[in-house]
């Protein structure tokens, strides 16, 4: 980036950030993350991470490639499991149970806490199978309810004025933003506590984009939301609270607003007035 | 110049064109051969006489088909001990299918060109084709009923013809009643015999069942007496009427119809009867039995035991597969054991056919079936059941042998499956079986049919392997039935495979059973073609179905 860009794009968080109202209701922790260390075999991502995310309200982590910011993520609903070799240290407390309590069901946590990835990943089934997926799994077979269930989820991806016509479509031949709202839908479904997002509008065209960030936006007031974004514009959006990371480390926290005017940290600081990532 | 064209990548493509171009030669050819070879065969040619000169000066008359000429240099001939004159160049020698085999010993002769003095076809000459000794070419003389003889000279021609149509009705009903009725009967009588023996065995035989079932016996008697005149009645019709014909020597010979299958006088067919004739020779063949030690007739068993085998071995295959490779890329722990593991799969593929054979005898025969037989029918020693070879022992060892392509196209379809979709799923709250279940699997599926493709396409064709588990030259029964159980696993079936090597150099009449050789290949090719298109079809419907690898 030549230095023109980064002075422009430092000014537009900050123009972003008057723009955006903010509720200012009492904070409630929901996820607590306690001296969390994360191994892949030898090497370290995540050095000793400790957070609280607060109910309905949307956290956004920030932090150039590599950090850690997605696979901290990751570790909420236990995605992390999947990868060979990981050995996690600490606790991640949901409502005060801890994830990674041997007791928990990977399966039921995940029920719990959705998760929506960086490139849309839709089933090649039709939409509607798409979203009842998650249902069916639960047993649940009552046409009735999965109808119902479709027709909610959309709207509240916002989709179902685009797809009602078409709900035995392939999921496949939906666009790009289509298809992310419909992945999103799909998580909606099954009616968790918590959203994750990773990246979700990363591989979208920037209207899509802003369909996505309006999205979450609405999706806060029932939803838990932690977002996972390169985007510094995007953070300053949709979040009230963020996350900045580097080297795996947990460098600091605040409320949005806060940290993009006002960072106590040097490098959160070097960091958002584009000096690198 | 000629460095710059070799860098330009000419000479490149043309090499490839030309190895493409050599393959496509080579199908085309040998498709090309045995459907020409093959599909002549059913097409009525004309009866020629010949007025022939002898080695010893006489003239004769030989009636025969014309089947194939040879021509010979001069010098090739002489050495083979003809006298040649100095002015010939080459010796032409026709090859002659003369029949009558029940009066000459032979079906063909080699004639010489220039001993031919006159070559005609006379509308009359007509062949008969007969259940036994091959075909007969002559002249008819006469119908003979009950040995009075009710048609001569030209009368007698359409007589023959409806005279055999009933003979034929009547035919059909003798084998419908023997195949089906007798059959079932005696079918239930051998069950009805095995579970006295069973009952003895386990010393439940009491006065009570033995008065039980030797009513049922008499009664499957009485009914077999009734079959038994009726059968007897239709065989005395049956043999009620024969034909006198002439051969080409103007002996009469007479050729009871019970014994005949057709008549016709190819000389006077117009193209369309020929036509119809063609088809009808086809039909036969595609839904007839073999006669003649399968030189003549159809060969229904052997397509059908092919198609069965075949399908029965897909449908064992399948699961093995497919559970193999799920272990071997979901759930086992990636390391040496497994890529050995894999290593071995994949070495399986190249092991010999012939060896599977002898495993498939040793193993599933003897050993395996030889238990079930001692444990669960100790009532049919010391014949044996399943310590035979049979259709399910066959099916089991192709399944064995094509078992690696299933295994190893199954874990690439699963390899390609896209982790995010995994992940999505998992995400919903799935375990990795529902996964599995609902997601991977399904996704895979056109994978999985690919392997199934090439393991039809192999089992299809594998011959020698079959020669040691369950295929014979004739099976009496076929493997379906209308008798309970339906599908017969024990019993040994015919094998189109096995067909071409049995009647090519295992039968009595090689030169005779030469073109049902080639239709029979023909049969065989059009089979595996037919077989792997409808798993390709499937294939291409999955695939349209969960195509999201490419997105």
């Amino acid at each position: 980036m030549t230095a023109q860009h980064v002075r422009t794009h430092a000014i537009d968080v900050s123009s972003i950030l008057r723009d955006q109202k903010r509720t200012d209701a009492p904070n409630e922790p929901c996820i607590k993350v306690e001296n969390l260390n994360l191994f892949y075999g030898e090497k370290q991502a995540l050095h000793n991470v400790s957070m609280e995310m607060s109910k309905k309200k949307v956290t956004a982590y920030i932090g150039p490639s590599g950090c850690g910011k997605s696979t901290l993520l990751r570790c909420i609903n236990r995605m992390n499991d999947l990868v060979d070799n990981v050995t996690i240290e600490g606790k991640i407390l949901l409502d005060n149970e801890n994830i990674y309590d041997k007791a928990v069901n990977v399966a039921a946590l995940r029920r719990r806490v959705g998760m929506v990835f960086q490139k849309p990943n839709p089933f090649p089934k039709s939409i509607f199978e798409n979203v009842t997926y998650g249902l069916r799994i639960q047993g649940i077979n009552d046409k009735r309810i999965l109808e119902e269930t479709v027709e909610n989820s959309l709207r509240g991806a916002a989709l179902w004025d685009e797809v009602k016509d078409r709900l035995n479509d392939n999921a496949l031949g939906l666009s790009g933003g289509q298809q992310q709202r419909l992945v999103i839908a799909r998580a909606i479904a099954i009616e968790p506590e918590v959203l994750l997002l990773d990246e979700p509008a990363s591989a979208l065209d920037p209207i899509s984009t802003l369909k996505i960030e309006e999205l979450i936006n609405e999706l806060k007031e029932k939803y838990t939301i932690v977002i996972v974004t390169h985007n510094m514009q995007q953070a300053a959006r949709v979040s009230d609270y963020t996350a900045f990371m580097f080297m795996g480390e947990l460098i600091e926290m605040g409320t949005t607003s806060e940290l993009f005017t006002n960072p106590r940290k040097k490098q959160t600081e070097d960091y958002i007035t584009g000096r690198y990532g | 110049m000629i460095r710059l064209w070799f860098k330009s990548g000419t000479p490149w493509v043309w090499l490839n064109a030309a190895a493409v171009s050599a393959s496509l030669i080579m199908v085309i050819g040998v498709l090309g051969l045995i459907l020409v070879r093959g599909a002549g065969h059913f097409w009525p040619s004309p009866v020629v006489q010949f007025s022939y000169q002898e080695k010893d000066g006489q003239i004769q008359t030989i009636i025969g088909e014309h089947i194939d000429t040879s021509i010979t240099p001069a010098a090739m001939a002489k050495s083979s001990g003809h006298v040649m004159a100095d002015d010939e160049e080459t010796l032409v020698q026709y090859l002659i299918k003369t029949g009558n085999r029940d009066i000459t010993g032979t079906d063909f002769r080699w004639i010489l060109e220039r001993n031919i003095k006159q070559q005609q076809t006379p509308a009359e000459l007509m062949v008969v084709e007969r259940r036994e000794w091959g075909n007969f070419y002559g002249r008819l003389a006469a119908v003979k009923e009950n040995g009075k003889i009710i048609a001569e000279g030209d009368q007698a021609w359409p007589v023959v013809q409806s005279r055999i149509d009933d003979a034929l009705s009547v035919f059909k009903k003798i084998t419908h009643l023997e195949k089906k009725e007798v059959g079932a009967i005696n079918y239930s009588l051998d069950q009805l015999r095995l579970k006295q023996k069973k009952l003895q065995l386990e010393n439940r035989w009491d006065a009570a069942t033995e008065q039980q079932m030797a009513t049922e016996k008499t009664e499957l008697e009485t009914e077999y007496k009734k079959y038994q005149a009726q059968l007897s009645e239709l065989y005395q019709q049956i043999r009620r009427d024969s034909l006198v014909a002439k051969t080409e020597n103007g002996n009469e010979v007479e050729i009871p119809l019970n014994k005949v299958v057709r008549v016709f006088q190819p000389n006077t067919m117009s193209v369309f009867d020929k036509i119809a004739h063609y088809g009808v020779k086809v039909v036969e063949f595609l839904t007839d039995e073999p006669r003649e030690a399968n030189t003549e007739g159809g060969i229904f068993p052997a397509i059908f035991g092919t198609v069965l085998m075949v399908l029965m071995m897909s449908v064992i295959v399948t699961p093995f597969g497919v559970i193999a490779a799920v272990y071997l890329r979901e759930y086992a722990k990636q390391g040496f054991v497994t890529r050995l593991i894999r290593i071995s799969v994949n070495n399986l593929a190249g092991v010999p056919s012939i060896v599977y054979g002898v495993f498939g005898l040793g193993f599933f025969v003897y050993i395996l079936g030889g238990n079930i037989d001692h444990l669960f029918f100790p009532e049919a020693a010391p014949a044996p059941v399943y310590g035979t070879p049979g259709l399910l022992w066959a099916s089991i060892t192709l399944a064995l042998l094509t078992l690696p392509v299933v295994i190893v196209s199954t874990e690439e379809g699963l390899a390609r499956i896209p982790r995010s979709i995994r992940e999505g799923s998992l995400a919903l709250g799935a375990t990795k079986l529902e996964t599995l279940w609902l997601t991977v699997l399904p996704m895979a599926s056109p994978a999985m049919m690919t392997g199934l493709i090439l393991a039809v396409a192999r089992a299809a064709g594998e011959v020698a392997p079959l020669m040691l588990v369950g295929v014979v030259k004739l099976a009496p029964t076929l493997p379906l039935d209308g008798n309970y159980p339906f599908l017969h696993l024990d019993r040994k079936f015919m094998h189109l495979g096995f067909h071409i090597y049995d009647v090519g150099f295992q039968s009595p009449n090689v030169e005779a059973a030469r073109p049902l050789v080639y239709a029979t290949s023909l049969l065989l090719v059009l089979v595996i073609i037919g077989l792997n298109l409808s798993a390709i079809l499937i294939r291409n419907h999955l695939r349209e179905k969960y195509r999201a690898l490419e997105g």
